[in-house]
């Protein structure tokens, strides 16, 4: 094991083994005015790494809109708040748990639910949802379908046990993330403006308490080593480095942190997480502008014989730091007991400006606070589009190949696909009507819908990310992410209001993840100022490489909407003779589509341009043609286009009916069907809107065209060209990869 | 606040026992009281729920703890006295390790959690949550349990099925308990069952969380509605 004893000389190799490199280590020295020993080297490398620094990342970050007048709490605290009326706020984040879930599928998984959970709730907050944003491999690998059950029951079992729904989400499924699946966990938790609480530890003099779980050797340097390298073949001696979730003390954590932020016990609360009692106690003091103090003899511990080093950089679960209420510490004692946890004085808030850590009155770490969080390096450098890019976006197939397939049949292999069809089996894991706000959970639309208790008002929460599109342009690939997101919650009536983000890419000390990386948020960062949707919190996720390649670049988007009345969410429904309707143009665009790459199996050409002025204003026609009543359901058109959304469409009607599409023309179908062209809607129209909807449509100067009908034939037809049976299309659709988990031995 | 107390149990790690609280408030003739596992006193309500969730975790075994808490032991004594008690889920799951019903659950055949809206049919209407519902009738109530496979030795079983004391079961939407309609592979499709008195009453499903149309189902207010009033 590894020696982390105090006294270790600070050798050359040591710095070198610590991810510091040397001019790092110079910049140290000098903000030291000395070398540094042990501990405050590992210190300096947990603070200082990209995970819990943002060296690489944080300068491009500035360019994310991050205000507006909803804007309660923006990005630098533990999670971002908006406003939705009546006093309320929501908080929500979301973060990657991808190099554990790479190595322990479970436990990686349900301490990534646990982790973002707290961010919430040290906030004040009440966690009232979840989403999961999933990458994986190909199901036809064992290895990958042993990643998939195990994380799909990691999230499950922490999120289900806990009483947080988990509500929505998104699983991708492709060859780019075999060796390096995805896992990001959103959560959105609900208070009073008034009970918002920071991360602050204020008021010199005052006491510093652990509140919750002891500090074990688990997790030792899982922010400096496992998040911020590479996974190689050697990756699996670091499942030591992946923290064991406990779901039933992070509930009583919950309670606990919630009461005593409502009894003003605590002048500041902050999540023990990434790089532990370290990043905690030098951020709290750092946003209140003090110092601090911590005896690491007196922090309660899970096996005897840690060093200092370990009880700083341990990174066990379920653990909160809180700064007290000077005249209320005795409260404080008694909430803990109520919740049957521990909570324990380990040091005091001081004016120096100092992160001092002592044992039994010896001085272990003595070091300015900006130093570790001010002063982190900052890498910004100039790269050029790389090479790939030409050769992808140049490699499309020529129209005779495109014109080769048939058409219906490429509609049932995009049903089928894996990342396209129905996720039942995975939500069915889930709990997602605990708390009794769901008014449409998984499964029901792209978007979640639910009640914000208390009121009559509805959030509507989604996650979306296209990691080929951004593979094949990073700036659209960001875009689309965010437009996506906006279309979804269009679709079920909501209004934008924030943006968190989880930035998913490769090393980006390599100059084409960089490239993508920078190019990602400049499309994002586009995409949130056309929507006026700020970005209050999010997480970089960098290194996500296997031997055999990097990830795909995948920013994932997680938004929130209001939907000022639940009265005027989607209607429902469907009949015989309800018109379908086309918001916005024919399709054309095949390119870095899911046709291309599901049923030619090539991952080629430019995803969709974006028109950012037009998918705004279609967005804000779709909602108020939902909230109106005029479409009783609203799909927008994405992976596999028109075909692929009107028989999703169709599958949301009563079990009987059936519905008819018309193209435009019947050669050369295959843009109209499968094209992913942006800013386009499929409506469903009751009869008696028709008209109606006639006139707002040819006023607001749209493009648009009824596409087609629901029939009482139980079929998916499209004219002139083909037809399946409904039932048949369905079944296949909602049973596919139940079929293939269920079926199939699982292996490691 | 007017209307019968009605307790609302809460273990660590009970999750489900706001949703029951305000199953309970929005009854009329009921009035929801929090009960705190470490207490020893009932504070004279009238009716219990032990609601759903993970009490101490489900560690050793769902219920398997919670049981031999300081509040159950009032628990037991005032549901042998025949009162009303109610539960839920993971409360069903106490019940049957408090002796208060017979059988257990086991965990669910396919082994994973099952989370859905659940077609159930009322198979007795001789109890105090079941006396607004007619015999045979269906409702909807969702399910979310990993361990709702209900056992019991196959006398106890004829027994139960016997004397009417089966009062819930899975069934598809025609009403029948086939074997496709069974979300955790309970014997015969047992849902939820009776004490002998019938005064206790234990389920898997979740007739708290069909209290509103707008979430899917309101079903679940005649539970609510019968407890009240056996409370009154």
């Amino acid at each position: 094991m590894t020696v982390t004893l105090p006294d270790t000389p600070v050798t050359t190799e040591v710095v070198a083994a610590h991810g510091i490199r040397p001019d790092e280590y110079e910049r140290i020295v000098e903000l030291l005015e000395r070398e540094p020993n042990f501990t405050e080297l590992g210190v300096f490398s947990l603070m200082w790494s990209e995970h819990c620094g943002y060296k690489y990342s944080r300068a491009w970050l500035s360019e994310f809109p991050s205000g507006g007048p909803q804007v309660v709490q923006g990005p630098g605290e533990n999670a971002g708040a908006v406003d939705v009326g009546e006093g309320l706020a929501v908080v929500f984040k979301m973060e990657s748990h991808n190099h554990p879930s790479a190595i322990e599928p479970y436990q990686g998984a349900a301490t990534g639910v646990g982790g973002i959970l707290r961010d919430v709730f040290t906030m004040g907050a009440r966690p009232i949802a979840m989403l999961d944003s999933l990458r994986f491999g190909s199901l036809d690998d064992p290895h990958v379908r042993y990643l998939f059950r195990h994380v799909v029951r990691g999230v499950g079992d922490y999120g289900n046990c806990v009483g947080v729904p988990t509500v929505g989400g998104e699983v991708v499924f492709d060859d780019a993330y075999e060796g390096n699946p995805l896992v990001n966990a959103m959560c959105v938790g609900l208070l009073r403006h008034e009970d918002l609480m920071r991360g602050t530890a204020a008021g010199p003099g005052n006491a510093v308490y652990v509140l919750g779980a002891s500090t074990g050797r688990d997790g030792i340097h899982g922010a400096s080593k496992l998040a911020s390298t590479e996974l190689s073949g050697d990756s699996a001696e670091s499942r030591p480095t992946v923290q064991i979730g406990d779901p039933f003390t992070e509930k009583l954590l919950l309670e606990a942190t919630l009461e005593l932020i409502a009894s003003a016990a605590a002048i500041g609360v902050q999540d023990m997480g990434a790089a532990g009692l370290t990043s905690s106690s030098s951020e709290m003091a750092a946003r209140a502008g003090t110092g601090i103090e911590i005896d690491v003899g007196l922090v309660p511990r899970r096996e005897p014989g840690m060093t200092p080093y370990e009880v700083l950089l341990s990174e066990s679960q379920e653990r909160m730091l809180v700064v007290a209420r000077p005249d209320q510490e005795e409260a404080l004692l008694a909430i803990a007991d109520k919740w049957d946890l521990p909570c324990t004085r380990v040091g005091s808030v001081t004016s120096d400006h100092l992160w001092r850590i002592v044992e039994d009155g010896e001085e272990v770490c003595r070091i300015p606070v900006a130093a570790l969080v001010e002063e982190v390096p900052r890498y910004v450098r100039e790269v050029s589009e790389p090479p790939y890019l030409a050769d992808v976006q140049a490699r499309e197939p020529g129209p005779q190949t495109v014109a080769s397939v048939d058409p219906m049949g490429a509609l049932e292999a995009l049903l089928s696909a894996s990342t396209i069809a129905s996720k039942r089996w995975v939500w069915e894991q889930y709990d997602h009507h605990v708390q009794t706000n769901t008014i449409l959970g998984p499964g029901r639309a792209h978007a979640a819908l639910l009640r914000i208790p208390g009121t009559r008002r509805g959030l509507a929460i989604t996650t979306d990310g296209n990691g080929r599109y951004a593979y094949c342009d990073p700036r659209r690939g960001g875009s689309l992410a965010v437009v996506e997101a906006a279309r979804n919650l269009a679709c079920v009536g909501a209004l934008p209001l924030g943006v968190t983000d989880c930035l998913n890419f490769g090393n980006p000390e390599k100059d084409a993840v960089y490239y993508q990386f920078v190019e990602a948020v400049r499309g994002i960062a586009e995409a949130c100022r056309a929507f006026e949707a700020p970005v209050v919190s999010g997480n970089v996720s960098f290194y996500n490489e296997s031997p055999a390649a990097a990830i795909y670049p995948t920013p994932t988007i997680g938004m929130v909407g209001l939907l000022e009345d639940l009265e005027d969410r989607p209607r429902g429904g469907g009949a015989a003779g309800d018109s379908v309707v086309l918001l916005g143009s024919d399709g054309t665009h095949l390119g870095a589509g899911s046709f291309l790459a599901e049923v030619l199996q090539v991952v080629a050409g430019r995803p969709p341009a974006v028109d950012l002025a037009a998918e705004r204003r279609h967005a804000d026609l779709v909602r108020m043609l939902v909230r109106e009543g005029r479409a009783a359901l609203a799909h927008d058109i994405g992976d596999g286009g028109l075909a692929v959304a009107a028989a999703e469409l169709c599958f949301a009607l009563p079990a009987e009916l059936g519905i008819e599409v018309e193209l435009p023309r019947e050669d050369g179908c295959h843009g109209a069907m499968f094209g992913e062209d942006g800013a386009r809607y499929l409506l469903l129209v009751p009869a008696g809107e028709l008209a109606g909807l006639h006139d707002v449509l040819t006023a607001s100067g749209a493009p648009w065209r009824v596409a087609g009908r629901v029939t009482d034939r139980g079929l998916v037809s499209f004219a002139g060209i083909g037809e399946r049976s409904r039932a048949e299309l369905q079944g296949r659709w909602e049973t596919v990869i139940e079929e293939r988990m269920e079926t199939m031995e699982e292996e490691r | 606040m007017s209307g019968a107390p009605i307790g609302i149990v809460r273990f660590p790690g009970t999750n489900c026992d706001q949703d029951v609280f305000d199953a309970v408030a929005a009854t009329d003739g009921a009035r929801a009281v929090w009960l705190w596992h470490k207490e020893t006193d009932l504070a004279g309500v009238r009716g219990i729920v032990l609601a759903g969730g993970f009490s101490y975790g489900d560690y050793l075994r769902a219920g398997a703890i919670a049981r031999f808490s300081p509040i159950m032991e009032r628990v037991i004594r005032f549901a042998e006295a025949g009162g009303p008690v109610l539960g839920i889920c993971n409360g069903f799951q106490i019940l049957t390790e408090a002796g208060l019903l017979p059988g257990a659950l086991m965990r669910n055949a396919r082994l994973s959690f099952v989370c859905r809206e659940q077609w159930l049919r009322i198979d007795s209407d001789d109890t105090a949550f079941t006396r607004h519902f007619q015999r045979g009738q269906l409702v909807r109530f969702p399910v979310a349990h990993g361990e709702g496979n209900y056992v019991a030795d196959e006398e106890t079983l004829d027994r139960l099925e016997g004397e009417g004391r089966v009062v819930f079961r899975y069934v598809d939407e025609t009403g029948a308990a086939t074997a496709v309609a069974n979300p955790n592979g309970s014997a015969r499709n047992i849902a939820g069952i009776a004490g002998e008195r019938r005064n206790v009453v234990g389920l898997m499903p979740h007739p708290d969380r069909a209290m509103s149309l707008l979430v899917g189902s309101d079903d679940g207010r005649g539970v609510f509605r019968g407890l009240a009033e056996a409370a009154a």
